[in-house]
């Protein structure tokens, strides 16, 4: 199966400052992906590039096979609804559902009728007079009905009270059973992500620190602690995310391979949160300390 | 049929709790052979979770022997695990019932009951090991 995203040392540049760089990923088909960072990460950065609405600077990326916005083929291929869920306020629901059928040539009516009348959304009704809830619903029955083979959302809930956010998410978490279309979903809200998404990419500081399965993901990180321990200590294999020490104590997140066998470690699972937030605090603490690791280098 | 809840606070992953709730059900007499488990798409709206997380729950339980999937129909329960005792469940509550409130009169709480249980459960299993 050919892989949803497949991007090979990526980077985009916007004049001197780099959105994104160094970024090689393989996304297969068959996942609702997070992709979760700090604002200004680069997370809308690789969004852009996935949709074809900014160019790359250096190295390569293929949606679905295909260059992103290659033309109308591709294009079709690919739904995108950009933060917080723009509608045009000045049109009606049904107006906006007119327009996805001129503009969508593999457009499902059906499809796009029977989401409005589930969601009692008044077709004669302005985009403009609708609640932010119903704005990301009227956004992603535009975006579904338009049938594409990859759904991207940047940060489609974000804006929505909890309650709103928690229908939005039921709502595509059943689109997604039924039309089985591969989702690319930008949040921050991590415990959203941890229901919805079984692939997760982080991003902080303009590159991707950590990319794969969820399952894969939790399965090879543990949060150890035991008696205080040198870090350069630690076997072969055993690569730390983030570590603290007392004078008695260690607490380290780690990523392993295989299980951790030595009897001194208390060993806990890690939740998505913890991992997430340790590979942010990774990438934080190696920008302040950049210099001094150059020193030590040469 | 049963309804699935998901405790985000529990650290266990989802998959593992909607089996958790599966085994729980079948034990307890709330699901039996012949049941239909909720469809993959209910569960995913209801809750709010990826389809795949439930599929996995159910590949899980059809690879246990409790479940299997009727293309296109849905996914039925077909094993138990009361093990025939259901009909035991009553009279042993009751003298847990009992048990726990001679724990209270002794000056127990919550925390010090588990413990106990769970050590005595532990030891238990193990003399039975061994």
């Amino acid at each position: 199966m050919t892989a949803v995203i497949e991007a090979e040392g990526l980077g985009k540049r916007y004049r001197k400052q780099w959105a994104l760089s160094d970024c090689t990923l393989s996304v297969p088909a068959g996942h609702v992906v997070g992709l979760v960072g700090l604002n200004g990460a680069g997370k809308t950065t690789l969004l852009n590039l996935v949709t074809g609405m900014v160019a790359p600077t250096t190295g390569t990326i293929a949606v679905l096979g295909g260059r992103p916005a290659a033309g109308p083929g591709q294009l079709a291929r690919v739904g995108y609804l950009a933060q917080d869920a723009p509608v045009y306020p000045g049109l009606s629901v049904a107006e906006h559902l007119k327009l996805g059928a001129r503009l969508n040539p593999g457009w499902d009516d059906a499809l796009a009728r029977r989401r409005t009348d589930q969601l009692d959304l008044d077709p004669g009704r302005k985009a403009g007079k609708l609640s932010g809830g119903q704005r990301a619903q009227l956004g992603l029955t535009v975006a579904l009905a338009k049938r594409p083979e990859l759904l991207i959302l940047d940060e489609p809930a974000a804006s929505l009270d909890p309650l709103a956010r928690r229908e939005f998410l039921q709502d595509l978490m059943a689109a997604v059973a039924e039309e089985q279309v591969n989702i690319v979903l930008s949040s921050h809200l991590i415990n959203d992500l941890e229901r919805v998404c079984d692939y997760l990419i982080v991003l902080a500081d303009s590159r991707v620190r950590i990319a794969g399965p969820v399952d894969e993901l939790l399965a090879a990180h543990h949060l150890l602690s035991g008696p205080r321990r040198d870090e350069g200590r630690l076997p072969a294999g055993m690569q730390v995310i983030s570590a603290s020490h007392t004078d008695r104590q260690s607490t380290l997140l780690v990523r392993v391979s295989g299980p951790v066998l030595d009897p001194a470690w208390t060993v806990t699972a890690v939740g998505l949160e913890d991992l997430v937030l340790a590979y942010m605090k990774q990438a934080a603490g190696r920008g302040r300390r950049g210099n001094r690791h150059l020193e030590a280098l040469t | 049929m049963i309804e699935f809840h998901l405790d985000s606070r529990s650290g266990v992953a989802p998959y593992l709790q909607l089996i958790h709730q599966v085994r729980q059900a079948l034990r307890l007499g709330l699901l039996r052979k012949g049941d239909q488990l909720p469809k993959v798409k209910d569960v995913a709206a209801g809750l709010a979770i990826n389809p795949n997380t439930v599929l996995k729950a159910y590949r899980e339980l059809e690879y246990e022997g409790l479940a299997a999937a009727r293309p296109g129909v849905g996914t039925f329960v077909t094993g138990t695990l009361d093990g025939g005792s259901l009909a035991a469940h009553g009279p042993l509550r009751t003298e847990l019932l009992h048990w726990l409130a001679k724990a209270r009169r002794a000056g127990m709480d919550d925390e010090s009951i588990e413990a106990l249980f769970a050590s005595t459960f532990r030891s238990a299993s193990e003399e039975d090991i061994a």
